[in-house]
């Protein structure tokens, strides 16, 4: 008799998955593995769904973590995109054979060679500077001038910075290393150590930190500062932005792309290259909160997108344009390696 | 004579929520059902697979790996993690015995609200207080800016292992504080008495008396904080405190080094192994009996306190509780209201019911899972019989370990033992010219349940435990004399006292599901967004504001356990 209580109580449990598994058999969808964070994609994908009809199913992770899923999944992946906020990252799945080339005029047209995949195999839709902001009533900007110069004793104490574990933090250590050799930019990461400083897991905080006062210098994605400025200008006006390595000989300013590319296991292929080409057409590259760079403040990589208001504030930058976004995935497990051997935020600040 | 124990703790001795009950039998329909301990040892293996799995790769370890392991980031995480776990424990012992001393022994004003109020901070998920606290008190924070104006010095650093230490502290000692009070109210009066004649003060008979026979349920309350402490993902990823729990996601994620994550696992599963060890080890020994006088309900008597020493009484437990529960509940709601009618991150409304929806059917389908699970397993215990008995027991305590793992091992656990069959049953489609089906198990709800089963197994199985306790042979007596059938008593008497407690136990997983956040990340099917994950991604974005509304919700669906413990503690 229990017996059948329990029976009834395991058939309501094997309804109820069953009746949530096969979502909307009959709509068109996209499944996107996407590391963007939460508050920059919502508008866009709705706008997205509202024009094509396409509906948006996301899963949320950070870079790696979902390429370490879609590499477990392999040709089974149910992924039909995967949207990354790091080149090297794709450039990685590209490589391990995840990802396949897509034929697209609009994408020929919308999207300039340096900002996708060689093969096609990944389309970047914003770009991102990972530079410096300071405290104005602490620091003269005369006092900066590249990501080099941070190993100065006189910064001791006086830094936030990003902990290793992050995609930003690896990424940039990467460039480094291609940029300098694996030896000097082992010294730069060194001197930073040296230096003490502070770690904080998100660059809105680092700003907040800056303008507060706990640090002088944070190193950080252009972006956070202008969306602090469009939101609540007051708390950080007294904090500004500094492009780094602009001299001559100095490489640019490093920057990194959102970019997505279509997975090898795709089903919905045709709905994911409708995405990719919405999001690089005037439309999703629109500088307001409707479009991809728009929402986050960052540059589109259309060229004839307008930059958006913010944005524009903070100035044009030199890109370090001489490291190839596709080059960007074999210098991430280097700069882990370096970062580790510096002991680089091993310990709580 | 009266003799009665100091409850040994378990699990249970906390998440006993059950009714009191009428007694009846349930030897005699239970142990007809022949089935049960073949489906119950089933049930055991499969809760079991994923940890063993893990297990199993401890036995073959890579020295190379662990000797890389322990150049690099081993030490201090190690280092870390001890450093948390003792704090928790040492935090929360002193926070929940001394407020369950001062509300069980002395009355000053307020006392009886106290008294259940001291519970609410078990509301709180970890990370939600994490991250409240860390907008509050932060250096760019309101009140760290107004003490450097104030006094000219720096606050002290909340991003911190001590901040994380008092963050956790300040959810976790309601653990302890309810076992402690049950142990304070348990002792009888005569023993303060005793001690009294003999010419103790009611202070130093506490400390030399009535503490150490309490003991074993302060410690064991102690030991359950530091496994949620050991568990944490949150809080310590927010803090940069890199514990073993965050370090195994971080190495599988960030290295994309699965080796070097399972064999740390591996690890952290000796710690949580250790906890249980030392969970059983206090249990064994907490056999303190005491000569009461004669009547059960005779309770120690609450000194009336005066003057400057009863209010002190009542502003430490305002503080306590002002501090832990309505400071964070109430910048919650101040952000929800801001972030309702400004708006910093676009479209709540859109999302807010999906993730609602999701949460509740995530929460709801574990629930109803882990209970049959436990009650199939519970039924294979009871029905064991002979030498068979003490295996039944053996293999359902196996099955509870998961509770003391953290998410993401189970979670790992989980997809090595999946994955596998995933891409054989693919496979096999395909070479059978079928369309492929997809990932069945690892990439649907079938994973994710299954985590979710072996994860908080624990909790419904001590419910359903101590549900079944409360049905004893007499009630099936009282209930024959009145001349009722078998059918009669099974659905008019047992049905109503069992779903009593299942269902208290069912809340249980429920608030623990809803506050989820390392395995529901690493497993959720595609659009199974929880609000947990939601604000734990807003919140590490340091969108505060936004983080507020799902947390807020999580909050009040966490009061309900607190409220179900309220009332028994009435009882």
């Amino acid at each position: 008799m229990k017996f059948k209580v329990f029976a009834l109580g395991l058939l309501a449990s094997a309804a109820l998955s069953l009746s949530l598994a096969p979502a909307l058999a009959n709509g068109r969808v996209v499944n996107l593995y996407s590391s963007r964070h939460y508050g920059a994609i919502e508008k866009p994908f709705q706008k997205f769904t509202a024009e094509t009809g396409i509906e948006v199913r996301l899963s949320q992770g950070s870079p790696q973590a979902l390429l370490e899923r879609l590499r477990a999944e392999g040709r089974f992946s149910p992924a039909d995109l995967f949207l990354a906020i790091d080149a090297g990252t794709l450039a990685l799945a590209a490589s391990e054979g995840l990802l396949q080339p897509v034929e697209s005029e609009i994408l020929d047209k919308n999207i300039p060679a340096q900002f996708k995949d060689p093969d096609n195999q990944w389309f970047s839709l914003a770009i991102r500077a990972r530079t410096l902001v300071y405290n104005t009533d602490k620091v003269k900007p005369e006092e900066l001038s590249t990501y080099e110069a941070l190993v100065d004793p006189k910064w001791q104490g006086r830094l936030c910075m990003r902990p290793a574990s992050h995609i930003y933090t690896i990424s940039l250590v990467g460039s480094l290393i291609q940029r300098l050799g694996e030896e000097e930019a082992e010294e730069v990461v060194a001197g930073w150590v040296a230096n003490n400083p502070i770690y904080i897991d998100s660059d809105t905080r680092m700003i907040e930190n800056v303008a507060a006062g706990a640090c002088d210098v944070a190193v950080v994605n252009h972006y956070y500062l202008a969306r602090l400025r469009a939101q609540n200008p007051d708390s950080v006006k007294n904090v500004d932005i500094f492009w780094v390595n602009q001299g001559e000989g100095e490489g640019g300013v490093f920057y990194n792309v959102n970019a997505v590319g279509v997975t090898k296991s795709a089903l919905n292929v045709e709905e994911a290259i409708e995405f990719i080409e919405y999001f690089s057409s005037l439309e999703g590259q629109a500088p307001d909160e409707t479009g991809f760079p728009g929402g986050n403040h960052e540059y589109p990589v259309n060229p004839e997108a307008e930059i958006n208001e913010f944005v524009l504030q903070l100035g044009q930058p030199i890109f370090n344009t001489s490291f190839n976004l596709w080059e960007y995935g074999a210098f991430q497990a280097p700069a882990l390696d370096l970062l580790e051997r510096v002991g680089y935020s091993a310990r709580p600040s | 004579m009266a003799r009665f124990s100091v409850q040994p703790f378990d699990l249970s001795t906390f998440k006993r929520l059950s009714w009191p009950a009428l007694r009846l039998d349930w030897r005699g329909w239970l142990e007809r059902g022949r089935a049960f301990p073949w489906l119950s040892a089933l049930i055991a293996a499969l809760v079991m697979a994923p940890l063993a799995l893990l297990a199993a790769e401890l036995l073959t370890p890579n020295l190379a790996l662990w000797e890389q392991l322990w150049r690099t980031i081993l030490p201090s995480m190690m280092v870390n993690t001890l450093m948390l776990v003792i704090g928790v424990g040492a935090g929360t012992i002193l926070l929940g015995t001394g407020t369950a001393w001062l509300v069980s022994a002395y009355s000053f004003p307020l006392r009886s609200w106290f008294d259940k109020l001291l519970l609410l901070p078990l509301a709180i998920p970890t990370f939600v207080m994490g991250f409240v606290f860390m907008a509050l008190f932060d250096y760019a924070g309101p009140v760290a800016t107004w003490w450097r104006q104030t006094w000219g010095q720096d606050f002290p650093p909340i991003r911190s292992i001590g901040g994380a230490i008092l963050v956790m502290s300040l959810v976790l000692y309601p653990y302890v504080y309810v076992l402690a009070r049950a142990a304070f109210r348990e002792q009888s009066a005569s023993t303060v008495e005793a001690a009294r004649t003999l010419g103790l003060e009611r202070g130093a008979a506490f400390w030399r008396l009535i503490l150490p026979l309490a003991r074993p349920q302060i410690a064991a309350g102690g030991v359950l904080a530091m496994m949620e402490a050991l568990t944490d993902y949150g809080t310590v990823r927010f803090y940069s405190v890199p514990t073993l729990s965050e370090g195994i996601v971080r190495v599988w994620e960030v290295r994309a080094d699965r080796a070097s994550a399972i064999e740390l696992a591996g690890l952290l599963m000796l710690f949580a192994l250790g906890m249980m060890i030392l969970e059983r080890a206090l249990r064994g020994r907490a056999r303190y009996y005491q000569q009461g006088g004669g009547v059960r309900g005779q309770r120690l008597v609450p000194q009336p306190l005066y003057g400057w020493r009863a209010w002190a009484a009542t502003g430490v437990c305002a503080a306590l509780l002002g501090l832990a529960f309505v400071l964070p509940a109430t910048q919650l709601v101040a952000w929800t209201i801001a972030e309702l009618s400004q708006q910093t991150v676009g479209g709540w409304q859109q999302v807010y019911l999906q993730y609602v929806g999701n949460s509740m059917t995530l929460a709801g389908l574990a629930a109803g899972l882990v209970l049959v699970s436990a009650l199939i397993l519970m039924q294979g215990v009871r029905s064991s019989v002979g030498r068979a008995r003490p295996w039944g027991r053996r293999l359902a305590r196996l099955a509870n370990l998961g509770y003391a793992m953290p998410g993401a091992i189970v979670a790992v656990g989980v997809l090595l033992l999946l994955s596998p069959l995933d891409h054989a049953i693919n496979d096999l489609a395909l070479s059978l010219g079928l369309r492929r089906p997809g990932l069945v198990l690892t990439g649907t709800l079938v994973g994710l349940s299954y985590a979710y089963v072996v994860r908080f197994m624990a909790v419904g199985y001590q419910s359903v435990e101590s549900s079944f306790e409360k049905i004893t042979p007499s009630m099936e007596q009282a209930a024959r004399l009145l001349g009722a059938g078998r059918w009669r008593r099974l659905w008019r008497v047992q049905v109503p006292l069992l779903s009593a407690g299942l269902a208290a136990g069912a809340v249980l997983v429920f608030v623990d599901v809803m506050k989820e956040l390392p395995a529901t990340l690493l497993l959720r099917p595609f659009g199974m967004d929880t609000l947990a994950l939601w604000a734990y991604f807003l919140a590490a974005e340091s969108f505060w504001q936004a983080a507020a509304l799902p947390s807020l919700t999580i909050l009040v669906a966490g009061l309900l356990p607190v409220i179900l413990l309220m009332r028994v503690g009435r009882t």
